[in-house]
């Protein structure tokens, strides 16, 4: 806006239409109220007079998915719960954002290796924008995350470039494909030593 | 009331049912044949001396060593426990029952032993049976809605038991 700025009065601003929906809309994230364990509690505390997560205008928790654009993954996601995530995700209205609160909803947590019925991080069934760890995260861990997110509002440019706001649901399994030439062990061992010829010294 | 007076009357009211007393224990219990465990349980409830009006809790143990080395040393036969801990509110008195089954039922694996429910004799045990059908893979007879209460309706295996393996996927999600 350089060549507009200053030249009206006082009380007119110039901006363009996308800083001021980005703005509009960054200021106004509305969660989901969305607790699945323990860290709904610090999810609360972030709510509530001390943390206060209305001063970034993030308070008005809503009771359904059609009216919230952020969803906070607050606690263990199991796989009972997880298709009822995954519909919760769907049902809510575009542009939508996830922060995955929590060791558990990152990655499992400490239910990594013993949990049977627990889904090892909450990007195996919806997109992920903000990851926040700690078990549970404090306040002011997730208020970060919250701002983190409200980085990616103000730089998203639906207008000027025209990207779709539908991020697509990962229908991966989170499984490894490995590339063509890894695909088999005979493969991958040709791979290594072609690699290892390659990595010696040339000769003079 | 003390353990071995509980455990006389018990044989007394339902004669031939008790297969053997452990009454120095620190909880005194008494094991009985899994199918005259109804009759058992209706004594308990039902006699003025005895008055268990609660079923405290219902609990499976799966006695298993799987693993090969430790298990001549593991000092027990591979085998399932059902645990039922009785209170009496009136006359504060506690008494465990023991059961003890097969891991599978003749020896299948896959076919679960059976217990006849007492879901009809205590309300309490509805849940609690389909708590350790669903973790420790106990069939509960004779009674209707016995179905998993914890994991999702479609999940395969009974986690609690020592030989269960993680599954790999469920719905498309990596498991591990």
């Amino acid at each position: 806006m350089g060549v507009l700025e200053n030249r009206f009065e006082g009380d007119l601003i110039t901006t363009s239409l996308e800083q001021a929906i980005n703005w509009a809309r960054e200021s106004s994230l509305w969660p989901m109220t969305f607790g699945l364990a323990c860290c709904a509690i610090e999810m609360m505390a972030t709510g509530a007079s001390r943390y206060d997560i209305d001063r970034f205008g993030a308070g008005a928790f809503r009771a359904t998915p059609r009216q919230a654009d952020l969803m906070i993954v607050a606690g263990t996601v199991n796989f009972k719960m997880a298709d009822r995530v995954r519909r919760l995700y769907n049902q809510m209205p575009d542009p939508k954002f996830v922060i995955a609160m929590g060791a558990c909803t990152c990655g499992g947590g400490p239910y990594y290796k013993y949990g049977y019925n627990v889904v090892k991080g909450v990007d195996l069934i919806v997109p992920v924008d903000v990851y926040v760890p700690g078990c549970p995260p404090r306040p002011e861990a997730l208020l970060e995350g919250l701002m983190r997110v409200q980085d990616k509002v103000r730089r998203m440019r639906q207008l000027t470039r025209g990207q779709p706001l539908e991020l697509p649901v990962p229908a991966r399994t989170g499984r490894v494909l490995l590339p063509e030439e890894l695909a088999t062990l005979e493969k991958a061992n040709a791979f290594a030593a072609a690699n290892k010829e390659r990595a010696k010294p040339a000769k003079v | 009331m003390r353990a071995d007076e509980i455990a006389a009357i018990v044989d007394e009211l339902v004669p031939g049912a008790v297969r053997q007393r452990v009454l120095e224990a620190i909880d005194p219990y008494i094991v009985i044949d899994p199918a005259r465990l109804p009759e058992v349980c209706r004594a308990l409830r039902d006699d003025d001396r005895l008055r268990f009006e609660m079923l405290n809790c219902i609990s499976g143990v799966d006695y298993l060593e799987p693993d090969p080395k430790k298990a001549a040393k593991a000092g027990f036969e591979p085998h399932l426990e059902v645990v039922y801990h009785f209170s009496s509110i009136s006359l504060g008195h506690r008494f465990v029952v023991k059961l003890i089954l097969p891991r599978w039922k003749d020896d299948v694996p896959g076919q679960l032993p059976e217990v006849p429910s007492v879901e009809s004799i205590y309300r309490t045990a509805d849940w609690h049976e389909r708590e350790v059908y669903d973790l420790c893979g106990v069939m509960f007879t004779g009674r209707s809605g016995l179905r998993r209460i914890l994991t999702a309706e479609d999940w395969q295996g009974h986690p609690l038991r020592k030989d269960y393996e993680f599954p790999l996927e469920y719905h498309g999600i990596r498991g591990r």
